[in-house]
């Protein structure tokens, strides 16, 4: 046998399937790792368990919940304001919809609002970090920064209510209004940390290889911001779902008769304190869900150790 | 002289942004669809009286030279007539904007006691059950909307156990003390009046309560995780082994170092506060701003909805330079780091 058959034996020349494979492994041993630690923490399970069920539920409302009719304008006055019991578990509302069925199904556009306005926001507002904080110091950085600095200058909800008030109310344009006031947040955070990156010595060397700038911005900068950026999502997921359920709740949001979470406590709020299941059991649902996405957000922080959010 | 400069360079900041906040105010009152002279004067008017009011208003002009006259009676404090309530917007804000401000410092004030207290407490009792108490409520107060706690608060509170008032700043049959500064409290005081003072403090407390209790939480988890952070410094042992008592090593050396954050998020959170009180003060039918920026805005009332957010950019703005320079205070690095950066 010769010498470099030898070689051959013990350590197989690499192939492109080769590394392809070891890759694989590498990131399925990372992502074992990742579970690991994220499961080390009870809350981050119950976090992750919480969002899972209410996405699961609001996929399948018309299957789980028990009266899918009453979302539709619906009315049974023989069964009206029943308080909860074994046939409705949350009880029945003024006109004698099940309120658990409501709930389940205002799951849905709880949910269509968060994964809409982080869709249109995140990309935006990442980008604009990325240019801003690439160009650190230049005019592109000024005019970005201080427009997203007018942005921040009044509270979401406020520009948000503003926005969505002249026009039309409904969902569509609620997403919208609170959309046009979330971005900066991500630019904010992406031009934080796009501004320690660039000094980097791999930021360096792709601009002395010549790199395009789309090519550092994307395929350099990018990838390593991708946890921080996660973990943010997590938790504006309940940020959108609290605002989404107070504009709503002033009758900008969903509209009745279908189930809007912050609806339904203020259509319920005219009968308290007697018919109290009517509202509070829809709230403590806002309560639930945003929880859930709280408790998976601070996993996922404690996971990525990214403290900057 | 350090002070001033960086006092000056963030003034100059907000004006800036104080007027890019007005031109997308002025946007979005224009994105509305409709003529604001026939708004203004009703569908019964006829076409010239709308034609001349249309002159006056300048809505003939091209945008630009629109938004440069409504700026100049901005800035003059003059938006006009609110299409609601028919007075001049600016007295509108000057009757609703006290009992506003008298609501979120109370709130504010629960949320510094409240979350500085709470969090200290857990600290203190770190990992054993009085910790995890506060822990487990803390994050439910984070995750609830403020506007659900004021319900509860109402329900139960209020009409339920009926241990306070639930709705209006003061009962029936108690006479409003002459108004000086619009807050209920010190007016009444200032009259010498300690019954319309108690009355309109307990009709505070639960209002009050609801708005603080977010950002109460958010603090008491904050104040905790620094604090306990700091514990294992050794500073702090070696205070211990001097036999200083631990409630001054507590209350002293531990207490003023673990702030800077808390003080940090407390500033955002009482300048947000403003916004949160948007539902509260509708629920609990306060008279302040927020109700009526809310119901200007459930109207369509242009001017009063301009009006209010500028107001609430102003408010905003002014109470991050004061928090800014109060953290400056606690800590003298980030002084020397603001000073050196620029």
């Amino acid at each position: 046998m010769t010498h470099q058959a030898e070689a051959r034996e013990f350590a197989p020349t690499l192939t492109r399937s080769r590394v392809r494979e070891l890759e694989r492994k590498n990131r399925l041993d990372n992502l074992g790792r990742a579970w690991y630690k994220f499961s080390r923490n009870p809350l981050s399970i119950v976090g992750a368990a919480t969002v899972l069920i209410v996405t699961l539920l609001a996929i399948f409302a018309p299957f789980v919940a028990p009266y899918p009719e009453h979302v539709k304008p619906f009315t049974d006055f023989a069964n009206a304001s029943l308080p909860p019991s074994l046939t409705h578990a949350f009880g029945t509302d003024e006109i004698g919809r099940d309120i658990l069925s409501r709930v389940i199904f205002g799951f849905r556009d709880a949910l269509l609002m968060g994964v809409t306005v982080l869709a249109l926001v995140v990309p935006v507002g990442v980008l604009l970090g990325l240019v801003a904080g690439y160009f650190h110091g230049t005019r592109i950085d000024t005019v970005i920064m201080r427009l997203t600095d007018i942005f921040l200058a009044v509270p979401p909800l406020v520009l948000a209510l503003a926005i969505a008030s002249v026009l039309k109310p409904n969902l569509f344009n609620a997403m919208m209004a609170v959309s046009l006031m979330w971005w900066p947040w991500y630019t904010r955070l992406v031009y934080g940390l796009t501004s320690a990156l660039r000094n980097e010595f791999f930021v360096a060397s792709a601009e002395t290889l010549g790199a395009s700038t789309s090519h550092i911005l994307f395929r350099e900068l990018l990838p390593n911001m991708v946890s921080p950026i996660f973990t943010k999502m997590s938790l504006d997921m309940g940020w959108v779902i609290i605002i989404g359920s107070m504009l709503s709740y002033v009758g900008l949001g969903v509209q009745p008769p279908k189930p809007g979470l912050g609806t339904m406590v203020a259509s319920g709020a005219k009968f308290l304190p007697d018919l109290w299941w009517i509202s509070i059991f829809p709230g403590l649902a806002i309560v639930v869900v945003v929880l859930g996405f709280n408790l998976l957000g601070d996993g996922l922080r404690d996971l990525f150790a990214a403290e900057e959010i | 002289m350090r002070l001033l400069s960086f006092l000056a360079r963030r003034i100059f900041q907000a004006v800036f942004v104080l007027l890019g906040l007005s031109m997308l105010i002025f946007v979005i009152a224009r994105v509305m669809p409709g003529d604001p002279a026939r708004t203004a004067l009703g569908a019964r008017a006829p076409q010239w009286v709308v034609d001349r009011l249309r002159e006056d208003m300048h809505l003939n002009d091209p945008l630009p030279v629109q938004y440069y006259f409504w700026l100049r009676d901005a800035l003059q404090g003059d938006f006009g007539i609110s299409l609601f309530t028919r007075r001049e917007v600016a007295d509108d804000v000057k009757e609703f904007l006290p009992a506003s401000v008298e609501l979120v410092l109370v709130a504010g004030l629960i949320t510094a006691v409240g979350g500085i207290g709470l969090g200290t407490l857990s600290a203190r009792y770190k990992d054993t059950w009085i910790d995890n108490l506060v822990r487990v409520i803390s994050y439910a107060g984070v995750v609830t909307p403020a506007f659900v706690f004021a319900i509860l608060f109402l329900l139960l509170f209020g009409l339920e156990l009926g241990w306070l008032p639930a709705i209006g700043r003061l009962s029936e049959g108690i006479i409003a003390p002459p108004r000086l500064t619009g807050l209920m409290t010190v007016d009444s005081l200032l009259a010498g009046r300690p019954d319309a003072f108690w009355d309109a403090l307990k009709h505070l407390i639960l209002p009050a309560a609801a708005l603080a209790m977010g950002s109460l939480s958010q603090e008491a988890r904050i104040t905790r995780s620094t604090m306990a952070d700091n514990l294992t410094k050794d500073y702090i042992a070696a205070e211990r082994a001097l036999g200083i008592p631990d409630r001054i090593v507590m209350g002293r050396f531990l207490l003023k170092p673990s702030l800077i954050p808390t003080v940090s998020i407390f500033g955002l959170d009482f300048a947000a506060s403003f916004s949160n009180a948007f539902l509260v003060e509708l629920i609990f039918n306060w008279a302040g701003l927020s109700r009526y920026g809310m119901n200007a805005m459930l109207r369509k009332d242009l001017n009063a909805i301009s009006a209010v957010i500028l107001i609430l950019g102003v408010l905003f703005i002014t109470v991050n330079i004061l928090v800014d320079l109060i953290v400056g205070a606690l800590d003298p690095r980030i002084r020397l780091r603001a000073a050196t950066s620029e």
